[in-house]
């Protein structure tokens, strides 16, 4: 067995708070006499009482059993010293938090003084052990009943095998059937039959299991004296055999998650490069404080939380919106402020909006702190989707991708639908024909940055949940989406989209045999060298001017 | 009236030169010929620091020629300049010797820390003074080269140039972050004790620097004002303003364009060399996109296009930051942010044009 502690903790705590909520919603249950009586003895029993009523117990189906025993194992089952009544007893630091045993009402929190904890001896925690597995193993919930599975494996003995062989033909869950299926193989292996043997391997040849890996690279090694461990040749081939199977399917999932992190990666570049896309491509105006947009979008969730602390979920979904508000109305204001002065000037520009970004950030600075402030991460984009023992995708990752795609589709379809998207666009082909045409050129101008600017603050919403929010978020952010405007081609969305992608999935693929820093590093040069090839792009804008 | 101009030109150009030269030679005749209590003396503090605010104003100047004079806005200027002061920093870390904190004869502490072996390498032939000095130049010089020849080739121009530039300037960031470069990694190279024998903390010796920053400075200034009166820098001012015209005349522009990016990467890694002994450190922050966007500021300030306003500038931007940092260090940034802004809306000529349009009202 190779599960991480921390997994397996986490195994051992989603059973035990299933049980507990089993044990608190069931129904009161008309008790039988011989399961009263069972609980009796081992209230009052001798030790040689209490293991026989262990068993009893075991035999009787009751839905509090669960509860019971699995409270007697961690030694939270007690006895109280005024009326001698069974219970279940939490840990509240300062002393029990009890419930009866038998009704499972709650009875209020004692002090440790009030209650004497019922002992067991070795060989009974062992039954108990055994015992728990096996009505986990039919517990309602298949992640209980997986979890189970993978604690039995690790003290497989007949009887547990026996049980798990009759529960293979019940179970429903595939991935609980899967799990059972894999330790019963398991255990195949080391039939006296060969045949068995070798039918046990090829079937695991197609699993995907860690400890599959584990037990056929242990069949394959050597042992101090230089012998083989597994003595017999055919075998040992076919475990080879099976081994190079799994990690061909191995190195497709590593590709696979490679690929994953790679789009995520880009996710975000494109999130982050799509604003800059329209203010630096559809403008022509260079807006460095598009970083700065991002970080404010950012903080925007950091204060969204602040404001109602106890619906963590709610709050990131109500900072997308707030965040887009906010960061468009700076963006106009900046555009009305600043850089409507500065049409046909793209450097001054440049000049005069990195020192608004200098000023944003200060102010933030000033305002939060220079310190990194945390932004929680909802539970449903928590944890990961585990595929199998080799490949899982984290949630927050996958909803980034999602969502970056869902912006991307919204923005073309405003630039495509909307009269202001047609306003854009004409803008954008020919200032002065559109003028003549009466459009409000310098409304336009104005909505254009604001929609740009609102982007890059839904962006920093995404990057919060990814990253550290702090007064630096932006300017981490904003050469890499310089490079993916440029890359893509200036003034064409779809090229931002692929370029964007493309460098996300070659970063991430370069990672492995560079280093996280070199690869970035290979990539700022791979860019620099393909403008010299291609100064305009992935996606060139056509036209016949000399220079434009 | 242009002949108005040009005198009053000449006039704050006199100055600029005039107050230079008077820094140059004075504060470091002082120093060496008073003793320590004289109130001619100047301190140690005080002395760096008008050494430092000289190799900026170098520096600045330097940016100038490329983007006053050629058009090219480079954000990533601060590269040459860092490379220059590692060039010179490498050859101070060789003179440290067995005065390191772990004694090794030929490894920097750094490198023993690393557990490394040998010298890699590039730092052979550092611990000679003039190789340094030779790679002081060729450093920046054959980046410039390479960065230029690929990028004026293929007709990268205006923003796109500015974007990758500034690209260049962080990848060499994040490349000499990383330990396995050899050049510190995040520390840099510091601690440094000698430089040609002599006590680099000692008053002489920062005296020395002060001269030789004022002095160089004076000195490309000089020869930078040459250049651009040349036919050669008669061409690279008539590129900036109209670039396909010029080629189409039948000038090869980006040779043009070259020649004057390697020359100013040169006299910024010059810069460099004299800023690293001045204050006792080079590391990679110096790399950092902000510091290049910086050097813009001051030669935005002074006033672009004329070599004495990026001189003004890089003083009076500096100075303001001393003050400021030393005042209230929240109040720098948008301080400078605001700079910017106002010289780009309401200043575009810098601090020069609006001396010159005050000395033009007088005269009118």
């Amino acid at each position: 067995m190779n599960i991480p502690p921390l997994t397996r903790f986490h195994h051992v705590l989603a059973v035990l708070m299933l049980v507990f909520s089993l044990a608190a919603h069931s129904d009161p249950i008309t008790a039988s006499q011989p399961w009263l009586d069972a609980l009796n003895s081992l209230k009052q029993g001798s030790m040689p009482e209490r293991e026989q009523a262990i068993m009893q117990l075991a035999e009787i189906k009751d839905a509090h059993n669960l509860a019971i025993l699995q409270a007697l194992l961690d030694g939270r089952l007690f006895t109280t010293k005024t009326d001698t009544k069974l219970v279940i007893g939490i840990d509240n630091h300062q002393g029990f938090d009890i419930s009866d045993a038998v009704s499972g009402a709650a009875l209020g929190a004692v002090d440790h003084d009030a209650l004497s904890k019922i002992n067991l001896t070795n060989k009974m925690r062992g039954t108990l052990r055994k015992i728990i597995g096996e009505l986990e193993l039919s517990a309602d919930d298949p992640a209980v009943r997986l979890a189970a599975v993978k604690a039995m494996a690790k003290e497989a003995d007949d009887r547990v095998l026996d049980l798990l062989r009759g529960r293979a033909d019940k179970e429903a869950d595939p991935a609980v059937k899967e799990a059972i299926k894999v330790t019963l193989l398991l255990q195949d292996m080391d039939s006296p039959d060969k045949a068995t043997r070798i039918m046990a391997i090829e079937a695991l040849k197609a699993k995907n299991s860690q400890e599959v890996v584990n037990r056929l690279n242990a069949m394959v090694e050597k042992d101090e004296s230089g012998e083989f461990v597994e003595p017999d040749e055919d075998i040992r081939n076919l475990a080879k055999a099976a081994l190079i199977n799994i990690n061909n399917r191995l190195q497709l999932y590593s590709s696979v998650e490679t690929v994953f992190f790679g789009l995520s990666l880009g996710a975000v570049l494109v999130l982050s490069a799509i604003g800059l896309a329209i203010t630096f491509g559809v403008m022509g105006v260079i807006n460095m404080a598009h970083g700065e947009l991002m970080m404010l979008g950012a903080y925007t969730t950091y204060v969204m939380q602040q404001l109602m602390p106890n619906h963590l979920g709610i709050s990131v979904l109500l900072a997308i919106p707030a965040a887009f508000v906010i960061s468009a109305l700076v963006g106009i204001a900046i555009e009305r402020g600043i850089i409507r002065f500065l049409y046909g000037r793209p450097l001054e520009t440049l000049l005069a909006t990195f020192g608004v970004s200098l000023i944003l950030q200060q102010s933030v600075r000033s305002i939060f702190s220079p310190l990194n402030r945390s932004v929680a991460t909802p539970e449903w984009m928590s944890g990961s989707w585990q595929i199998n023992d080799f490949l899982s995708l984290t949630w927050n990752r996958f909803y980034i991708l999602v969502f970056c795609l869902l912006v991307f589709v919204l923005l073309l379809q405003i630039l495509k639908r909307t009269r202001l998207g047609l306003e854009v666009r004409a803008v954008a082909q020919n200032r002065k024909m559109a003028k003549a045409m009466g459009i409000p050129t310098a409304r336009v101008d104005a909505m254009t940055f604001g929609l740009g600017s609102g982007i890059a603050g839904v962006a920093g919403v995404a990057l919060s949940q990814i990253t550290n929010v702090g007064p630096n978020l932006g300017q981490a952010y904003i050469v890499d989406s310089f490079m993916v405007v440029v890359f893509g081609g200036v003034g064409n969305l779809l090229g931002t989209l692929v370029a964007g992608f493309s460098l996300g999935i070659a970063n991430k693929f370069l990672e492995p045999f560079a280093g996280a820093v070199l690869a970035k590093i290979l990539v700022l040069v791979f860019i620099i060298l393909f403008i010299q090839k291609r100064p305009r792009g992935l996606f060139p804008q056509k036209g016949r001017a000399a220079d434009s | 009236m242009k002949l108005l101009t040009l005198a009053s030109q000449d006039k704050t150009c006199t100055t600029v030169l005039m107050a230079l030269a008077a820094v140059t030679f004075i504060i470091p005749l002082c120093n060496l010929l008073t003793p320590a209590d004289s109130p001619l003396h100047f301190s140690a503090y005080t002395v760096s620091l008008i050494g430092k605010y000289l190799t900026f104003a170098l520096l600045g100047m330097s940016l100038d020629l490329v983007w006053g004079y050629c058009g090219i806005l480079a954000l990533g200027h601060g590269a040459f300049f860092a490379l220059g002061g590692y060039a010179m920093g490498m050859y101070l870390m060789r003179q440290i010797g067995t005065r390191g904190v772990y004694g090794d004869p030929l490894l920097p502490d750094f490198m023993v820390f690393l557990n490394w072996k040998e010298l890699p390498w590039y730092w052979l032939g550092f611990d000679h003074f003039g190789f340094a000095l030779l790679m002081v130049l060729l450093a920046p010089g054959i980046l410039a080269f390479v960065f230029g020849w690929l990028a004026f080739r293929s007709r990268v121009t205006g923003v796109y140039l500015s974007i990758i530039t500034q690209a260049l300037t962080y990848a060499l960031l994040l490349a000499f972050f990383r330990n396995e470069m050899g050049f510190g990694g995040n520390n840099g190279l510091t601690d440094f004790k000698d430089i040609l024998g002599f006590n680099i903390q000692s008053e002489a010796v920062r005296s020395v620097l002060l001269f030789l920053s004022g002095f160089s400075l004076i000195g490309a200034f000089l020869l930078c004002r040459w250049i651009v009166n040349t036919k050669l820098g008669r061409v690279v001012t008539a590129i900036r303003d109209q670039e396909s015209r010029v080629r189409f005349l039948g000038y090869r522009v980006e040779m043009f364009k070259l020649w004057i990016f390697v020359f100013a990467a040169m006299l910024a890694g010059v810069a460099g060399a004299l800023y690293v002994p001045q204050v006792g450190i080079i590391n990679p922050s110096e790399f950092t996109p902000l510091n290049s966007l910086e050097i813009v500021v001051w030669v935005a300030m002074g006033g672009r296009g004329t070599l004495y306003g990026a001189i003004i500038g890089a003083v009076v931007v500096n100075y303001g930051k001393t003050v400021l940092t030393g005042l209230m260090p929240e109040i720098w940034l948008f301080t400078l942010g605001a700079v910017f802004i106002v010289i780009t809306l309401l200043l575009p000529d810098g601090i020069v044009g609006l001396l010159r349009r005050k000395l033009q009202e007088q005269h009118a």
